[in-house]
């Protein structure tokens, strides 16, 4: 499997290298009712990078993600993506512009195929060869989903299924891709896998915002990373400095 | 004694067809939204009515039929954004509660503007039964059963074959994860609330020759096309078809058999039997295959 991902072509244009970050968020705030699940967080994603988000149960980094598609609503602050205002965009929009989630659980769509899962992937999508190419090109990153493209996604192991949400996601042809904890509840040889995918992806130039519970294995690939607690960015740095951070270590790494 | 039977039969599967209409209606807005439309037979009612006023108002068949589908497609576009939408996070009950009102409402309009007379226009194809096995099918029913038949197998080729179908059945199972992909929810939501006016519309419109209409008759064929949907597993769009026709043909056979005195209340014994023996309906419990 690993060598058939290295033949693969990049599933996208790389971002044209650019001072101007690509997501840029200022201030964001969101609440459950009442109740501040993030407060005044700014963060930026520059082109190319592949940044990492890390934080306890509760953080609020769910909820950061889910901001930045739009499905959670933001009450105060802005999000801006590629110069252009989307703080009150539709999130279906937001996929349009090119930003794609593979949510937290995977929550891929059960009862169709895993071939439907990908073409929904697609949906906002019309160029017709294209997304007959990216077909192809999923299967050759993850030729399990080849295998499987009749079955029911519901009936996929959970590290397939995450696979799949991956695949799906990408079928968006992303230019920003948000991954919310990826590896979570996988045994290790998968989660291994999942993080293979994603080095690839990030050779591939893709840029990437990546939640992750596995602080170690995040901070060691990511360029730039946040850190967060109760909905507030208390650190960051690049992610060779936050892996050698005291507070980072003690708190996410365990060291 | 065959005759016989296979005349209440032809009855109940003529009636039991629009019931299935009525059922695949309830079945589309629930999929797509968890409400139960107890509007449904609205629908039904406005196709029968709509078609009578623009037949009088001297349009053709042809126009006042299309007419008459596309009206209440209209109103349930409506139904949706200045009811439904705006209950947005309501509970299922308010939901339910929601519907019925709207339910009042159309009937009181359509009463107060058509009367409460019954109305009624020429069967499609004339009155000559076509006689089979010694009992008597009117061309009409032929046009029910057929033209239902179509509808099914267009829903099922929209929802099996086409990426929007794909992309309603992806919505009802995760709405959150379809937004991500994408897919416009809310537009989801007005194309089921406009799809499944228009099937509970056409089954009015072809059951107004053989039973006559009325600003009334969608409180009664509406509930037993939620019966038909529950006894088949709400949800699931084979099911409500199946259900329909259950209900039509033990309908039927209670008419006949027993007393039409009971015809009504056969469809509310069937629900408590069958809830009774499969709690999710006869194929609630498989969900990976709807419509
Ligand atoms: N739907 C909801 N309704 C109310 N409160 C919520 C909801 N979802 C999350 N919260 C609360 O918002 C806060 C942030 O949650 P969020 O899911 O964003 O955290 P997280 O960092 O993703 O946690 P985890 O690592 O467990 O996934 C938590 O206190 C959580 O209890
Ligand atoms: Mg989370």
């Amino acid at each position: 499997m690993a060598n058939a991902r290295e033949t693969v072509q990049p599933t996208h244009a790389p971002e044209p290298a650019s001072a101007a970050p690509l997501l840029s968020i200022r201030g964001l705030g969101s609440h459950y009712g009442p109740i501040a699940a993030l407060r005044d967080v700014s963060l930026s994603v520059g082109r190319q990078q592949l940044i990492a988000l890390v934080g306890a149960n509760g953080a609020g980094k769910t909820t950061l993600l889910r901001t930045i598609s739009g499905v959670q609503k933001a009450t105060s602050g802005r999000i801006e993506f590629d110069g252009e205002d989307i703080t009150a965009l539709r999130a279906d929009k937001r996929v349009r512009l090119g930003i794609c989630q593979v949510p937290e659980g995977r929550r891929v769509f059960g009862p169709l195929s895993v071939e439907d899962n990908l073409r929904l992937g697609a949906y906002c999508r019309t160029d017709k060869h294209a997304i007959a190419e990216d077909l192809g090109r999923m299967y050759a990153m993850f030729p399990i989903l080849k295998e499987k493209a009749k079955s029911p996604a519901g009936t996929l192991s959970g590290g397939q299924q995450q696979m799949l949400a991956i695949a799906r996601a990408l079928m968006g042809s992303p230019r920003l891709l948000l991954l919310d904890e990826p590896s979570m509840g996988l045994a290790p040889l998968l989660v291994e896998e999942i993080f293979n995918a994603i080095t690839e992806l990030r050779k591939q130039a893709m840029t990437i915002l990546l939640v992750e519970q596995n602080a170690h294995a995040a901070l060691a690939i990511a360029d730039q990373a946040y850190v967060i607690e109760s909905g507030e960015v208390v650190l960051s740095g690049s992610g060779k400095e936050l892996l050698e951070n005291e507070r980072v270590r003690e708190a996410y790494l365990g060291i | 004694m065959l005759s016989q039977f296979l005349q209440f039969m032809f009855s109940g599967v003529t009636i039991g067809a629009t019931y299935a209409l009525a059922a695949l209606g309830f079945t589309l807005i629930y999929n797509a939204s968890n409400v139960i439309n107890f509007a449904q037979g609205e629908f039904i009612m406005l196709g029968g009515m709509l078609t009578v006023f623009f037949l009088k108002s001297g349009l053709p068949m042809p126009a006042a039929i299309v007419l008459a589908i596309a009206v209440p497609a209209v109103v349930g576009i409506l139904l949706e954004k200045l009811a439904i939408e705006p209950a947005k996070g309501a509970d299922t009950v308010s939901l339910i509660i929601i519907t019925i009102g709207a339910s009042l409402v159309l009937r009181g309009i359509v009463q107060i503007w058509r009367g409460k007379g019954p109305a009624v226009f020429p069967a499609f194809s004339g009155n000559e039964p076509i006689i089979i096995g010694g009992a008597a099918l009117a061309p009409q029913s032929l046009w029910v059963i057929g033209t239902s038949g179509v509808i099914v197998l267009a829903l099922w080729l929209f929802f099996n074959r086409t990426v929007a179908g794909k992309a309603i059945l992806a919505t009802s199972v995760d709405p959150l994860a379809a937004q991500l992909a994408g897919i416009n929810t809310q537009w989801v939501l007005l194309v089921s609330f406009a799809l499944s006016a228009a099937v509970g519309a056409i089954g009015g419109i072809l059951l107004t020759p053989i039973t006559m209409t009325s600003y009334d008759v969608g409180i009664m064929l509406g509930l037993k096309g939620f019966v038909a949907a529950v006894v088949g597993g709400l949800g699931a769009g084979h099911g409500a078809v199946a259900g329909g026709l259950l209900v039509g043909i033990i309908e039927a056979l209670t008419a006949g058999y027993i007393s039409s005195a009971y015809k009504d209340a056969a469809p509310f014994l069937l629900i408590f039997v069958v809830l009774f023996f499969m709690p999710r309906g006869m194929f609630g419990a498989k969900k990976t295959e709807r419509v």
